[in-house]
């Protein structure tokens, strides 16, 4: 069990990294013409609009949500006053939002890329794939407050962002601090971690473009390109 | 080395500022530039063109790139022109641009598809016996035929190999042939020109083994009947750069920017420099914007406005202030002066007349005046010098039987005097007599105008006398020109109501009088001043109506008036499916297999697909509605089919199949009865042992059995009467709405057996060569995979440009698709194996017409007689078809198949009745292509292995491309004219043209006497050219240009001189409108199908990009003023019906269409968003799902000068602008999709008359 526990979220974690950065980097290197969005709006716009909007909003939110909330040391927004049990509800009421919304769009998207047969037809087997992983690990974080309300102190909160923490600062043991999590968290760590496995294998990979463009905030109206 | 890395430059990316803060330089990777640069690069290019039937024959670039055929863009190097004309480049347009599409398209065909139930069917018997007898035990039995045949067109391919479909193919070929006779194998291929190999590899493959071919000019009624009637010419016609040479220029019935567009151009130029441009159109079609003029008449009335002009050119140029340019042209090069005898009429109300007979004869006259050689085929001449009778040179008597006497010299043919023909009678007449002229306008005027016209006695050498009149003469009353002479019928001034007067032509085409008179007016007066540089561009929209001949004979009496004809820069110019085959003796023997065996077996389509599509069984059109008032009241109360069979058994016109008996068991018997068999034959039918299959369609015996399709869509474009292809040809589901002539208990065709029960399913195989999935593949039992024109070999020429240029495989043919040649190849091997068992050497009976430019031309001069009727002995070759016997050697067909045979340097090759000795050029041909090394029949001749192989065959054997050949066939003629035509082509005497050559550029072609126009430096191609600079004759009766037809027939249907007919009733609404309404407001409309914008007749039109450009589907133009009556808005979804058919289609509402007119722009396959039709319960048809071929007695007429038949040269055509259709909106737009089951079950057979809904519509 330990073993397994430790293999689980002590090593796999680092190679779902080393995966998605590695692979997204050589794909972005080997196959620029694939790195795209792969956008299907040419093909049907109607449903697209809330479907993509609606998963767009939620589910920036919850990426940044799960980066602040894990990775943001316990001392710092204790001594910012906020409580470890408010922390929680805080997360809580604000993921579930934000959850529900991205449930909303991806069960649009879904639907869309599952029944419409134009869309359907010009699928690629990973655009229904990532599209259902998504699905499932976001129903799985869902379902995971409902566990979360049983123990309202905030102290599995605690060790999931203790396990977060040691995995990005290279500490060993990691995996320890989650033997007493309950099971759905587990699960859903593990599709959440898995998504990374699939990033550079999918149209994810647009997620780095997406993030490239604040850039445009601040450039010159005037680009000129030097010669040779 | 990196896009990573060497994005990772944020500090020093940005080297420079300008405009302060607005703008940035900066330095960064660029490589992905590349991409742009590297679209636009490519491996090859490789020159081809498309191989579809079009006029354009543009020369293209084809790119290669990574092996893959990418895109095209036009060639720009033809040869140069003379410097005061502009250059014939850039020659394309956007449908040519499209084609790289069908490439690598889903509409592709790959491999060898066959019809599932009929591959079910053959693996089944294939396992208990041979091939042969596999095909006998499917097609001949009654249910398993009609299993497969039932469900033609309902999809169920599936695929197969090359060895199992080749099997088949040539099991059935065997089988057909052994059972029935070969010349039930049939093959129908249209427009060699447009790939002359391709269009060969069949057509040799069917004339091996016996076949016939099927004509396709005439079927597509692109063939003008009355070019053969006045010029003894099939369509000779000006290049497109001739146009630029014209000072007037009328565009009638021509859409030139949208179906000529890569010649357009010459017509926009010639407007720069002053010329006038003159469209004349119905609707508002995209010519009519280059008109300084338009002339709108109600379309089918052209003839009228033709006439109507020619009355005021006749008065103002002929009569009033004559011309002299007109004059002394219309003595020379028409039949202005000629004698035509007159005979009596009585008239209906008891009064006796005068009619126009036919020309006389130097046979009529006392001493024939010196001819001994064919008096019967030379016409007369008074000459004004010295007032005597003169037959004069250049009359078709000769032509043949003699030498150096055919030819335009102004001489009197025996005694070689100069002699000036004269035009009129008027000075020195015996008197003034009231001649009657068929009248057919309506009832605005009596049926039989009399005109007073001058004559002179003449005895005849038979003794008696008989009244003669000039053609000049006969033209003025025709016109209605009043003259002085007295009498009735004739018009003083240009308002008096009398046919043929401006006032009148305003009457019946809505063409204002004052418009006629100016464009007439400005058009002679031109011609006058320029000598004949005033021309007409003429096409598909006035030669598709049933009375095309008088439309055009309308049009070219005014050119020929105005002496145009022969002149650079003026004349008619026709242009519609005419792709001249410029190399074309140099064709001929690779297609017809000359170098084998002689006669090949040829067929007119026309008649072919009226008798076995059954079109005949639904005629509607009675005879008495078309004869004239003036016709012989003798003549036989016949139905229009049976005309073609009495032309048939004439040797007028060729039949296919053509003897009930299998002609190989013909000579069989014969031979047993120790016979010649052609006696042996004569006998036969003269004692109706022996009947012609034309005389019972419906007799199994006599069915097509075998069909080959390739580079053609019949069923999805050209084929009139779809619906009863459908159900008849092909016994599959269908819309044919109309009871047949036994149903309705009307009168029956005289000289047909007669069946209660029409057969069905005539066809037992019927095979597809194309590239892509068009309508007539869905409809076959096996499609083959061709090369598309990008993939293979092969040569083009066309009629608008005087080069010859390539067909060249840029890449090999994809899938497993192979070129045309390479098919037949397979098929004949196959066949040539399996008939070593069955039929070896066989001897068959082929039956010829008398042929066009051949001395069997000369058939009856002086009357029509029946030998059947015993009016005349039977005669093969004079008064009934030619017969010989040609042996086959079956088993060798493959070895013939790919070498030259004998008979070319035996025999020597020639083409419209001039020959040459080739000896030399086999020769050549051998140590060019090599010759054949393997053992038996073909071991030591030159090889045709490749298409390339037979390409060089082409091209060394024709005058065309070959400059010693050229010369060699000058020479020929001047032996018959006696004048010397070799400066024509001595300064190209060395030039040979090889098809490495015109890969590297299209090449100018050289001068030769198959065409009537010169390839110069001096002068643009211009058809009639030589007829009037070198004195070769027209190739008719009297060797001039023909105002006057005197052939019994053309008398008997009012046809001896032009006159106006409107179109005809073809009486296809009335019993349907108040049967199939749906409730809406219904149209009634005269359907019009002229050529489209998207797409060259059917290719294209189910191209993606072409798609994109249109509606993207079946569409129909229809006036703004009638779809709101009937409310309909644009882009509904219409249903467009008569008794023939029905279609479904979406609606075009546009000012562009006048009232009365639904337009729809022909040949949209039935493949492309078609939906369900309301009226039938079947999805809706193509454009020729409501039309029928009706036929016309006239181009029956066989074995007279002009009027003998040739392939494509002459005889009947498929008509079908006539036709009325019912149009309204649809209720409901079923577009019938999912799997068959047992409410739309597979294999629905017979007509769809039980789903008439019966609701009544109110009628507009």
């Amino acid at each position: 069990m330990d073993y397994l526990n430790n293999a689980l979220f002590g090593i796999y974690p680092y190679i779902a990294l080393a995966i998605f950065l590695l692979g997204s980097l050589i794909r972005f290197d080997r196959e620029q013409y694939t790195w795209k969005s792969d956008s299907s709006q040419l093909l049907r716009a109607k449903q697209l609009r809330w479907g993509s909007s609606l998963f767009h909003i939620g589910v920036l939110f919850l990426f940044f949500g799960h980066m602040v909330g894990l990775l943001t040391p316990h001392w710092l927004y204790e001594g910012m006053g906020l409580s470890t049990p408010n922390k929680q509800m805080l997360a809580i009421v604000s993921g579930g939002i934000a959850g529900l919304i991205c449930l909303a769009g991806i069960t649009l998207l879904l639907l869309r890329r599952l029944l419409d047969e134009r869309i359907r037809a010009t699928s690629k087997p990973m655009d229904i794939i990532i599209l259902l992983w998504i699905f499932v690990t976001l129903v799985l974080g869902l379902i995971s407050i409902l566990f979360s309300l049983q123990h309202k102190d905030g102290s599995v909160m605690l060790l999931l962002g203790q396990w977060a923490q040691s995995i990005v600062t290279f500490r060993g043991g990691a995996a320890d601090a989650l033997l007493t999590v309950p099971l759905i968290y587990k699960i859903h760590l593990m599709f959440g971690m898995t998504v990374f496995v699939l990033f550079p294998f999918t149209r994810l990979v647009h997620v780095w473009s997406g993030f490239a463009v604040v850039t445009y905030l601040t450039r010159s109206y005037q680009i000129v390109r030097q010669r040779g | 080395m990196s896009h990573f890395i060497d994005r990772l430059s944020f500090f020093k990316k940005n080297v420079d500022n300008f405009s302060g803060d607005h703008g940035v330089v900066t330095s960064e990777d660029r490589s992905w530039e590349n991409a742009y640069r590297q679209r636009w690069q490519h491996d090859k290019i490789v020159r081809s063109t498309h191989g579809v039937n079009c006029t354009g024959s543009c020369s293209w670039k084809i790119y290669v790139k990574n092996g893959l055929i990418t895109w095209e863009t036009q060639q720009t190097d033809y040869p140069r022109t003379r410097p005061d004309l502009p250059n014939h480049e850039p020659r394309g347009c956007p449908r040519g641009a499209s084609y790289s599409w069908y490439v690598y398209s889903a509409q592709r065909v790959k491999y060898p598809m066959i019809r599932g139930r009929l591959m079910e069917l053959w693996r089944e018997a294939r396992k208990s016996m041979e091939p042969v007898e596999a095909w006998k035990a499917i097609s001949q039995n009654p249910e398993t035929a009609k299993k497969y045949k039932s469900v033609r067109g309902q999809g169920g391919f599936v695929r197969a190999s090359w060895d199992e479909v080749s099997e088949m193919i040539a099991a059935a070929n065997v089988f057909t042939a052994k059972e029935f006779g070969p010349d039930r194998v049939i093959g129908f291929s249209p427009i060699p020109a447009m790939s002359m190999v391709s269009y060969a590899a069949g057509s040799r493959y069917l004339s091996l083994i016996g076949g016939a071919c099927l004509s396709f000019y005439d079927w597509y009624c692109d063939l003008p009947p009355a070019s053969p009637q006045v010029w003894g010419e099939q369509t000779d016609v000006p290049e497109s750069a001739d146009w630029y040479n014209s000072t007037y220029l009328m565009v009638w019935g021509s859409n030139v920017p949208q179906t000529r567009t890569p010649d357009a151009h010459f017509m926009t130029e010639v407007r720069y420099k002053g010329t006038k441009v003159v469209a004349v159109a119905s609707d508002y079609s995209e010519m009519v914007k280059f008109g300084d003029i338009w002339l709108a008449p109600k379309q089918g009335t052209d003839a009228a406005l033709a006439m109507a002009m020619g009355h005021v050119i006749l008065k103002e140029f002929h009569l009033d202030n004559k011309s002299e340019y007109f004059d002394g042209y219309c003595r020379q090069y028409t039949d202005m002066p000629m004698l035509v005898m007159l005979k009596d009429f009585p008239m209906k109300d008891g009064t006796a007349t005068l009619v126009p007979d036919r020309f006389l004869r130097a046979s009529d006259l006392d001493g024939k005046l010196g001819q001994e050689n064919n008096p019967d085929w030379k016409t007369i001449v008074v000459d004004e010098t010295s007032g005597n009778l003169s037959a004069p040179n250049g009359s078709i008597g000769f032509r043949w039987g003699q030498a150096g006497v055919w030819n335009l010299e102004m001489k009197d043919g025996a005694s070689k005097a100069e002699i000036k023909p004269q035009l009129t009678l008027i000075d020195g007449k015996d008197g003034v007599v009231g001649v009657g002229f068929p009248y057919f306008g309506g009832t605005d005027a009596k049926d039989v105008q009399v005109r007073n016209v001058p004559f002179k006695t003449l005895k005849l050498s038979g003794g008696g006398e008989v009244k003669v009149v000039t053609v000049y003469d006969m033209m003025m009353a025709n016109y209605g020109l009043d003259r002085g002479l007295g009498g009735g019928n004739v018009a003083t001034s240009y308002d008096d109501m009398v046919p043929y007067t401006p006032a009148w032509g305003e009457k019946h085409t809505g063409v204002k009088r004052a418009d006629i008179i100016t464009v007439a007016r400005e058009f002679a007066d031109n011609a006058n001043r320029t000598h004949g540089k005033s021309m007409v561009i003429v096409g598909a929209g006035l030669n598709h109506w049933y009375h095309m001949d008088m439309i055009y004979r309308g049009i070219i009496n005014m050119l020929m008036m105005c002496g145009c004809i022969g002149k650079s820069g003026g004349g008619w110019s026709h242009y519609v499916g005419q792709e001249k085959l410029r190399p074309q003796t140099g064709w001929a023997p690779l297609a017809f297999a000359l170098d084998w065996q002689r006669p090949p077996r040829q067929m007119n389509g026309t008649s072919f697909f009226y008798a076995h599509t059954s079109q005949w069984r639904h005629e509607k059109l009675n005879v008495a509605e078309i004869t004239s008032p003036t016709a012989d009241a003798n003549a036989e109360d016949y139905r229009l089919i049976d005309f073609n069979v009495k032309s048939e058994r004439m040797g007028w016109l060729p039949s296919a199949p053509q003897l009930q008996t299998n002609p190989m068991e013909v000579v069989k018997a014969a031979e047993a009865a120790g016979m010649d068999p052609v006696k042996y034959a004569v006998e036969q039918l003269k004692s109706g042992a022996l009947k012609m299959s034309c005389e019972d369609p419906d007799n199994p015996k006599n069915f097509p059995r075998n069909m080959f399709v390739w580079r053609s869509n019949i069923m999805g474009s050209s084929g009139k009467g779809h619906e009863y292809f459908m159900k008849y040809l092909l016994g599959t589901q269908n819309a044919v709405f109309g009871p047949d002539l036994g149903e309705l208990g009307e009168e029956k065709p005289k000289e047909v057996v007669w069946h209660d029960k029409g057969a069905e399913g005539k066809l037992d195989l019927l095979v597809t060569l194309d590239f892509r999935m068009s309508t007539t593949c869905l409809y076959s039992d096996i499609v083959l995979p061709t090369a598309t024109w990008y993939e293979k070999d092969d040569l083009n020429t066309s009629d608008m440009h005087p080069f010859i240029h390539p067909l060249s495989e840029a890449v090999q043919p994809l899938w497993q698709s192979k070129s045309d040649w390479e098919i037949y190849k397979t098929i004949a091997k196959k066949f040539s194996e399996l008939a070593v068992k069955h039929l070896g050497t066989q001897k068959d009976l082929v039956l010829t017409p008398l042929m066009h430019d051949t001395p069997g031309e000369l058939g009856q001069a002086l009357g029509v007689k029946d030998w059947k009727k015993g009016e005349c002995e039977a005669i093969p070759g004079k008064t009934m078809p030619a017969m010989t016997v040609v042996t086959r050697d079956y088993a060798d067909t493959y070895k013939k198949f790919t070498s030259i045979g004998p008979l070319m340097t035996k025999i020597g090759n020639g083409g419209k009745g001039i020959a040459w000795n080739t000896e030399s050029e086999i020769k050549q041909l051998a140590d060019l292509n090599r010759t054949v090394q393997e053992e038996g029949i073909s071991k030591g001749l030159p090889r045709i292995e490749s298409a390339i192989d037979a390409c060089e065959m082409i091209l060394m054997l024709a005058p065309e491309t070959n400059g010693q050949v050229s010369l060699k066939a000058w020479e020929a003629l001047s032996k018959i004219t006696g004048r010397d035509h070799r400066h024509l082509a001595l300064t190209r005497e060395d030039d040979k043209i090889r098809f490495r050559d015109i890969q590297a550029q299209p090449r100018k072609i050289i001068s030769s006497p198959t065409w009537s126009g010169i390839e110069s430096e001096h002068v643009s191609y211009t058809a009639g050219y030589t007829n009037v600079h070198e004195y070769i004759p027209w190739r008719t009766l009297t060797g001039r240009q023909q105002f006057y037809q005197d052939h019994k027939w053309m008398l008997d249907f009012g046809e001896g001189l032009c006159v106006y007919k409107p179109a005809i009733d073809t009486k296809t609404i009335k019993p349907v409108i108040d049967k199939l309404g749906n409730g809406n407001t219904q149209l009634v409309l005269n359907w019009i199908t002229p050529h489209q914008k998207w797409g060259i007749h059917s290719t294209y039109s189910d191209n993606l990009r072409m798609l994109t450009l249109s509606r993207g589907g079946p569409h129909v133009w229809i006036s703004e003023p009638e779809a709101k009556a009937a409310g309909i808005v644009d882009n509904d979804w219409i249903e467009v019906y008569n008794i023939n058919g029905t279609i479904t289609a979406r609606a075009v509402v546009s000012q562009r269409v006048p009232r009365g007119m639904a337009l729809m722009y022909h040949a949209q396959e039935k493949i492309i968003n078609v939906p369900g039709a309301e009226t039938s319960g079947f999805r809706g048809g193509i454009h020729n799902s409501v039309t029928r071929t009706v036929t016309k007695p006239t181009h029956m007429i066989g074995g007279y000068a002009q009027q003998a038949w040739g392939f494509n040269y002459y005889g009947t055509v498929g008509s079908n602008r006539d036709e009325f259709v019912v149009v309204r909106k649809m209720n409901k737009v079923d577009w019938m999709e999912g799997p068959l089951d047992e409410n739309r079950p597979a294999g629905i057979h017979g007509s769809a008359r039980n789903q008439f809904s019966g609701k009544k519509g109110n009628t507009k």
